[in-house]
């Protein structure tokens, strides 16, 4: 129950923080923060990661696989496109 | 070891504020996200040191095959595709995070831990948000990619499913929680999940996919939340909430721009009329002046202040490169231009600005609605190209027009306004633009590209 707590606690506050900090963003730079949002919350990769090592189950194992596939997929395409669209507003300074 | 562990994983979180935090101002935005990159990287390379894990060839295959395909999605994708792909990676995250919440249930079931309600709570959220996440995400993509229908489709009675569907996913959570050693009902609950995801998603129609988009990837953050509760992992509550913040505002904004409510988009139906009513000839008989290029070239020549309003028509026709031909050519003979973005133009929020962005167009020239509205008195000529809704003057003056309400791009208080456009056909809405009917509007039938190109070149004569 504890941790419940601990967690929920961190969960709140992160998203006033998320709120705070997301409505400072202009709206030029709105398509880059979905991608690049989008590769942050890839962090399930963790998760994926410890059940493909773990390897309790043959089952476990393989649904760890696969979602180490989607989820790297997701950080690794994430971070790379939203560099790309960066560069793009970038090299006008 | 544990606490160096967690320490990283504080940093990591660290690090993904930061670099949202960087996100504010294009100068800064490209070390924001690397900072992000940063961060997931220390979070990946300390969670590989865990002792428990028994082989590194699943996951290095995991790994490999999965940045393979993420780098050939990042380098070979079009700036105009770009709804797409974020569409397609929240789905992936979606699906993810279905499948770590229940490796990880499967996982204590096996080893025999103890399942509480917390943990058969956040699992169920995992496996409901995540499917909604994916088989939604699926949907919004197959819309954008033109493989899915457009269209806002409708059936009978279709709300009545919906609830139906949310109910039954409701039921089955509340028993899993009761039954959580039951590992079947999770991919039930799965299972519904991507139903509901295709039913709620499938009404609503291709020019509000900026709320859909903004929506599911504030659901993917929120499922990787919960994934954080099933792992008690706080590194994955965080980012997880700071993603669900950052899709929830962006929701916000696009429902704002088009003065609708989130439930309008979402169980509206908006769009489903938008062909039956494509026959508005009456509206427009005998009061419509059409033009040539050479006649835009001619006002252009004398113009000293020009805005041009791009929307998802300069996307579709790829138009964005011609567009910065014709600026830099109006700019070269001091004539001053600037773009003016509407917050809903496009298929995603900022999706104009990208596409310009990728076209050389310097970013101080992309003007937002608030703050260009204001000059338009003192605009010599106004070139829509794509756009059509977000000029409506409809908006303003009929409280019945599905768009009342709606902020516009106030274009008709310019010198002239040339609309280039394929047809009279209705935008999004199914209205009738009294815009086009104006005094000095002007209109130039066409394709964006190809006519922006005959503009350039009659300018050059």
């Amino acid at each position: 129950m504890e941790t419940l707590v601990t967690a929920l606690t961190i969960f709140v506050l992160a998203i006033f923080i998320g709120f705070e900090v997301i409505t400072k963003i202009p709206p030029i730079l709105h398509t880059p923060l979905m991608s690049g949002s989008n590769a942050i919350s890839g962090i399930t990769v963790i998760g994926a990661l410890l059940s493909a090592g773990y390897q309790v189950t043959m089952l476990t194992t393989i649904l760890g696989f696969i979602a180490v596939l989607f989820a790297t997929i997701n950080v690794v395409g994430g971070f790379l496109v939203t560099q790309r669209m960066l560069g793009m507003f970038k090299k006008k300074d | 070891m544990e606490n160096f562990v967690k320490i990283s994983y504080l940093i990591a979180s660290v690090l993904f504020i930061v670099g949202l935090k960087n996100l504010s101002h294009p100068r800064t935005a490209v070390r924001g996200n690397a900072l992000g990159a940063l961060g997931m990287f220390i979070a990946i390379l300390v969670t590989l040191f865990d002792k428990n894990i028994v082989s590194y060839e699943i996951i290095a295959g995991g790994i490999i095959v999965g940045s393979l395909i993420g780098i050939v999605l990042a380098k070979k994708i079009q700036m105009t595709a770009m709804p797409q792909l974020v569409a397609l990676l929240n789905g992936f995250g979606g699906i993810a995070s279905i499948l770590v919440a229940g490796a990880a249930l499967l996982e204590a079931l096996e080893l025999g831990k103890l399942v509480d309600p917390a943990f058969s709570v956040s699992t169920g959220l995992s496996a409901a948000i995540g499917a909604v996440t994916f088989s939604g995400s699926m949907i919004a993509f197959g819309k954008l990619q033109g493989i899915v229908t457009e269209k806002a489709v409708r059936y009978p009675g279709d709300q009545v499913v919906k609830a139906i569907v949310l109910l039954g996913i409701i039921s089955v959570g509340g028993y899993f929680v009761y039954e959580p050693t039951n590992s079947d009902l999770y991919w039930i609950i799965s299972g519904i999940g991507i139903f509901l995801g295709l039913i709620l998603v499938l009404p609503i129609g291709g020019a509000d996919m900026p709320v859909v988009i903004s929506l599911l990837n504030s659901y993917s953050g929120i499922a990787a939340s919960m994934n954080g509760f099933v792992l008690d992992n706080n590194v994955l509550i965080i980012s997880g909430s700071l993603v669900g913040a950052s899709g929830i505002i962006l929701t916000q904004i696009m429902c704002k721009a088009m003065n609708r409510s989130l439930t309008n988009v979402l169980f509206g139906g908006f769009g489903q009329v938008a062909e039956e009513v494509a026959d508005s000839g009456d509206f427009y008989s005998g009061k419509v002046k059409s033009t040539t290029s050479e006649e835009v070239a001619m006002i252009l020549d004398i113009a000293r202040k020009v805005v041009i309003v791009p929307g998802y028509g300069m996307a579709v026709s790829q138009a964005q490169h011609t567009v910065r031909d014709l600026y830099n050519l109006l700019t070269s003979r001091g004539i001053e231009v600037e773009f003016a973005i509407h917050p809903v133009a496009g298929r995603m929020p900022g999706h104009m600005n990208v596409l310009l962005a990728e076209a050389d167009i310097p970013y101080d020239k992309l003007k937002e609605m608030d703050e260009i509205n204001p000059t338009f008195d003192s605009v010599d000529v106004v070139i829509v190209n794509g756009a059509n809704d977000v000029t409506n003057p409809l908006a303003k003056t009929d409280p019945k027009s599905p768009i009342a309400g709606m902020p516009i791009l106030e274009v008709g208080k310019a010198g002239t306004i040339v609309v280039i456009k394929r047809s009279l056909s209705p935008g999004f809405a199914g209205v009738p633009n009294p815009l086009f009917t104006q005094d000095n509007t002007l209109m130039l039938f066409g394709d964006g590209k190809k006519v922006t190109q005959e503009i350039i070149n009659a300018l050059k004569e």
